[in-house]
């Protein structure tokens, strides 16, 4: 019995040896350790063994079984490796085959620069106001310190519906209005818009354009909390290092008027084209609040007093993305517009 | 403006500043100096010559053979100037000479004759043609005998100078005017100003005793002053006033003509010189034209006047058009001996009014409408009467006739220091403020903590407390000011729901694929009210441009679909293009239009493009309304939301619907009708405009969270057999109304039209879940609200389960 024993243990270990896959070993396995495996029968047939020679036997038995199984499972561990690799294997894939397209688009350029504007003064605590792009001449340029047969407000300049309806020239009618609504109380807006002049398109003239502006009414502003904020403006929009310099210039809105230039962002001030080699590049026009304007929206103009800004967001897409030619901005050129969609900085 | 520096420092020390750093100064406190134009440049080798011999080319009928002296040496130049002669002192641009536009002066030979340099127009030296005199208009320039052979011709022409370009803004008229730049800088540099001179003896006649004057329009005409001045002797001007004149970009005529020019360049007044023989009548009458009068210009053009027209008549007729132009009836000509000068003072309106009608601009209207100094008529009419007497040899008669009404007296502003700092948030010394109007040469004085500044006359612009902060900001220095932020209560900042809704709206259709286009307001009448959402009159434009571009728009769609045709042109595979802007629709009770924000979107061409894995589709109806169902679902407005088969103009018949939230129409959707599409070129073009404003300000459900449930939720799925014709969307609507409280989903995921139904029938399956938060459901529970749905599609549209 016992060199039957050894003998099946050969042969077990053999067939494990000879086993490819993991079916074939399990088939293994039930042959020989199973319920009706021949080891199993072994264990079965020892009642017939006298008594003395059981426990003997009876070890043995057990012992070939854990060798076998132990031989089975190392190798049952090894072909299920083996699975495994095969199965990786067959999977392998071109990993630089190109990705599934994500196809998203983006914001006019337009809208970029004027929405870095609008956040940028929302965080200084300013409100976004909006107003009609047909307006009225009494807002448009009345209420602007621009009274009819002012030279500024010439018919061949502007869109007009009627005799007193226009396309805005510009979106200070917004302040206006803002101003008569908000009725003596504090103001602290940013107006962006369309705005239309009787121009001819070319490369740097449209008949549609879009501006913002800004507006801030209360006690004692002052011209120098004009000069911080615009600053602060050039400073988050152009690059930390930019200067800023107010030349005096005129709005019929606003006494005193500047104009401001940045140190130019490319060149640092030395000198290049972008700055036409004066190392300052003009951004925008503001100024304090004209007496007449708060007046004539109710604001006593002994009392309070403010400043305003605007600018024009084409030149400012253009001079930071070097658009050469502003009608690109209203050609809707998918080339075009595509190119503005990654984040900068 | 252009300003000679050279003439500019006959009125204040310039330090000997260059040009360049003068400018540099003058812009940065107030006036933008927009270019610095060196007269010369940079030319040199070009000197006075002397035409010894002038004889034909025999070769060339056109070109002269001349001798020339220049100093060094006598030398051949072949010269093709008609007006080229013996005798003439001439301007020679010597072999090496560079002239203006990069012509660079070689010995050469013409025809077989050596020419050893160009005897030059004033054109080859950089000055404009329109500013040479006529004489020399078309050949060479002529010098005076007096000038020195040999020596460089540059400083003769005041070519030795550089001009600054002066960009002025509205306001800033003074600066119109030699004196008055002279001011700008003596404030700026702290120097005194020196006057021109007026000096010259009187005739014992009187100009009263030649002419006499009336003012018809006092209001138009408050002052006019008229001086008379006999025995002129008309001729070239000196060179000196010639070339001043032409640096200020001012023609040369004859000495008459130019000292009113180059008076009106010095201090701002404009004058005008009449031939008092051809006035006739010895008689001034200032008045507003009758209708329909008619005067012939100094341009040669008969001009037919209004009765709001200002005209200087001689008691008849009309000989000029008041403050633009002069009459060519009373020009003045070579033989002219007795001149009348006119300095008058015209109010700024009816110029303006007049030059507009007319579409006249001189250099005269231009200050004119801005407004003249009142204090310079008397002194500017004497300055060309001195002038006239030294350079024309007039005889001055006395006196001047007059009439005068004009206010003269200067604007008092009374402001305090603080008031200045307090606006400028500065600390700046009353001692360096009545420093800064000392130099301004404004008149003041300061007391009680006050200043009380008169504001020169010819400074029209100051008039209120914050002129004066502008002018003592300005020259203090805006550099000064320090940066500060605002103070006081702070408003919180931020975006409106409305404008924050809108942002997210952009957000998410970029997200599906769209990019943000901006098309024009303005478009043609005939695509103004295409598309449109609802039926309303259009808006116009008084005087457009053009017909393209005539009337505002109702719908974004058409250029949209022209964005789209041009991508297509320029072989963009597919075109996904969204806007947000608004329509124009109607009048409102205060006249403007009704401006509605509308979203549209067009998408055409390629959906999905995934090539090398064989995944291609177009774009669809499905895709496009998808994007809407989306967008709502952000919106929270998906539960109201419907569409409903609709035919919209020039959209696909088949293929359109409205758009609707709780049955209120907010929006169209649809392909391109298969026409439009052919007649630009364009594969399937799917469109969607909705009313943004409504859909934006539709009142939203509070955001509420609901627990998730521990139950388990169960669905059953339906094939239903339907007619062909029957709406999904109908269907859907059946089951959720019948399905009762434990429906929560119903989702159609099968559609077939296919060989295997019955003709006429089509196969539309659902699947339903049901669910209830607290608790298991129970097979019997589902079975019962199942078979009502079932019950309710069998009886309201005639579904039947499919075998």
């Amino acid at each position: 019995m016992e060199a039957q024993l050894q003998q099946l243990k050969e042969e077990a270990l053999q067939k494990i040896e000879a086993s490819q896959n993991v079916k074939e070993l399990n088939d293994v396995r039930v042959a020989y350790l199973g319920k009706k495996g021949p080891i199993t029968d072994l264990l079965k047939g020892m009642g017939k063994l006298p008594a003395e020679e059981r426990p003997k036997m009876g070890a043995l038995v057990n012992l070939v079984r854990e060798e076998v199984t132990e031989v089975l499972e190392a190798r049952m561990t090894l072909l299920q490796e083996q699975a495994i690799q095969e199965q990786l294997e067959k999977e392998s894939i071109d990993v630089t085959l190109p990705g599934r397209p994500v196809k998203t688009g983006n914001h006019h350029p337009l809208t970029r620069v004027v929405e870095e504007i609008e956040d940028l003064f929302i965080s200084m605590g300013y409100e976004i106001a909006e107003g009609p792009e047909v307006e009225k001449d009494y807002y448009n340029f009345e209420a602007l310190n621009l009274p009819k047969g002012h030279p500024a407000r010439d018919m061949q300049d502007s869109f007009y519906i009627s005799e007193d309806i226009l396309l805005r020239t510009h979106t200070s009618p917004v302040q206006a209005r803002t101003m008569e609504a908000k009725q003596g109380k504090p103001i602290k807006i940013i107006c962006p818009g369309k705005v239309y002049r009787r121009d001819n398109d070319d490369a740097t003239h449209s008949h549609q354009f879009t501006q913002i502006e800004g507006l801030v009414i209360g006690e004692n502003i002052r011209m120098s909390d004009l000069k911080g904020t615009l600053s602060v403006f050039a400073k988050k929009m152009f690059g930390e290092d930019r200067e800023i310099r107010l030349r005096p210039s005129f709005f019929p809105f606003t006494e005193p008027s500047v104009e401001m230039d940045i140190s130019c962002f490319k060149c640092g001030g030395s000198g290049c084209n972008v700055c036409k080699k004066t190392g300052w590049i003009e951004i925008l026009g503001a100024g304090m609040v004209h007496p007449n304007v708060l007046e004539m929206a109710g604001y006593d103009s002994k009392k309070l007093s403010g400043f305003a800004f605007g600018m024009g967001p084409e030149r400012i897409a253009m001079l930071k993305y070097g658009v050469e030619d502003i009608r690109h901005f209203y050609t809707n050129d998918v080339r075009f517009l595509s190119q503005f969609h990654r984040t900068e900085v | 403006m252009l300003v000679s520096t050279k003439w500019l420092a006959e009125y204040v020390n310039t330090q000997g500043l260059d040009p360049k750093e003068l400018g540099e100064k003058i812009t940065r406190s107030g006036i933008e100096v927009d270019a610095v134009i060196d007269r010369s440049h940079g030319m040199t080798n070009v000197v006075v010559g002397y035409v010894k011999e002038c004889v034909k080319h025999p070769e060339a009928d056109k070109l002269n053979i001349c001798q020339v002296d220049v100093g060094e040496e006598t030398t051949q130049i072949i010269c093709g100037a008609p007006n080229v002669a013996e005798g003439q002192k001439v301007i020679v641009a010597r072999p090496g000479a560079v002239l203006p536009g990069g012509m660079k002066i070689k010995k050469a030979k013409l025809r077989g004759e050596e020419s050893n340099g160009m005897i030059c127009s004033l054109q080859e030296l950089g000055i404009e043609g329109r500013l040479v005199p006529k004489a020399y208009a078309e050949g060479i320039y002529v010098l005076p005998e007096t000038a020195t052979v040999g020596e460089s011709a540059l400083p003769l022409l005041g070519l030795d100078d550089t001009v600054l370009e002066l960009g002025l803004t509205p306001n800033r008229s003074d600066a119109l005017s030699m004196l008055g730049v002279a001011y700008e800088v003596g404030a700026i540099l702290s120097e005194d100003m020196k006057y021109p001179e007026a000096g010259y003896t009187e005739s014992n006649e009187k100009a009263t005793d030649y002419l006499s004057l009336r003012v018809d329009a006092m209001s138009e005409n408050p002052m006019y002053v008229a001086k008379v001045v006999k025995n002129v002797q008309i001729s070239e001007s000196p060179l000196w006033l010639q070339h001043r004149l032409m640096a200020a970009g001012v023609r040369p005529h004859n000495n008459v003509v130019d000292i009113t020019n180059y008076v009106l360049m010095e201090y701002g007044q404009p004058l005008h010189a009449f031939d008092y023989d051809r006035l006739a009548t010895k008689e001034i009458v200032v008045r507003l034209a009758n209708e329909g009068e008619k005067i012939v210009t100094l341009d040669d053009q008969e001009r037919t006047l209004k009765s709001n027209h200002l005209v200087i008549t001689n008691g008849k007729e009309p000989v000029a058009l008041a403050g633009v132009m002069g009459g060519a009836n009373s020009e003045v000509h070579d033989g002219t001996t007795t001149v009348v000068i006119e300095s008058a003072y015209f109010a700024s309106g009816t110029v303006r009014q007049t030059s507009k009608d007319h579409s006249l601009r001189s250099d005269a209207s231009a200050r004119f409408e801005k407004g003249v100094d009142p204090n310079r008529v008397i002194a500017a009419a004497e300055r060309a009467a001195s002038l006239l007497a030294e350079l024309a040899g007039g005889e001055v008669l006395a006196g001047s006739v007059i009439v005068d009404e004009l206010d003269k007296e200067p604007v008092e502003v009374v402001v305090s220091p603080d008031f200045i700092n307090n606006r400028l948030g500065m600390k700046i010394s009353l001692e360096e403020m009545t420093s800064i109007l000392t130099r301004l040469k404004f008149d003041f004085e300061a007391a009680n903590g006050f200043l009380y500044i008169k504001a020169p006359t010819r400074r029209q612009d100051i008039k209120i407390e914050e002129d004066i902060v502008e002018e003592i900001a300005r020259m203090y220095g805006y550099d000064e000011i320090p940066m500060t932020l605002p103070v006081g209560e702070s408003i919180p900042g931020g975006l409106t729901s409305y404008q924050a809704k809108r942002r997210q709206v952009r957000a998410y259709l970029e997200g599906a694929g769209l990019y943000q286009a901006i098309t024009y307001s303005l478009t043609s009448k005939e695509m103004s009210q295409k598309f449109a959402l609802e039926t309303a009159p259009v808006t116009e434009l008084l005087m457009p441009m053009s017909e393209e571009r005539s009337t505002l728009r109702q719908s974004l769609i058409p250029h949209l679909l022209d964005a789209v045709t041009y991508n297509t042109a320029r072989q963009a595979e597919s075109v996904a293009l969204y806007e947000v802007g608004s329509v124009f629709l109607g009048e409102t009770e205060s006249g403007l239009p009704h401006e509605q924000e509308h979203l549209a979107a067009v998408i055409a061409g390629k959906w999905v493009d995934h090539s090398w894995q064989g995944e291609r589709k177009a774009v669809d109806f499905f895709v496009l309304k998808g994007v809407v169902e989306g967008l709502m679902e952000l919106l929270g407005l998906s539960k109201e939301l419907t569409f409903e088969r609709a035919i919209v103009d020039g959209l696909h018949p088949g293929r359109t619907a409205s758009i609707k939230l709780a049955g209120e129409e907010i929006g169209l959707i649809g392909q391109l009708h298969p026409s439009e599409q052919k007649t630009r070129d364009l594969k399937d073009t799917y469109v969607v405009e909705l009313n943004l404003a409504k859909v934006l300000n539709k009142e939203v459900e509070v955001l509420y969270h609901e627990p998730v449930s521990k139950f388990p939720s169960i669905s059953r799925d339906i094939a239903l057999v339907v007619d062909s014709e029957k709406e999904a969307g109908e269907l859907q609507a059946i089951i959720q109304l019948s399905g009762g409280r434990l429906l929560k989903g119903v989702h159609l995921f099968d559609l077939y039209e296919g060989e295997k139904m019955e003709p006429g029938k089509k196969s539309v399956a659902f699947s339903l879940t049901y669910f209830d938060p607290e608790r298991t459901l129970t097979d019997e529970e589902v079975v019962n609200a199942h078979n009502k749905v079932l019950k309710a599609l069998a009886e309201q549209a005639g579904a039947e389960l499919r075998g």
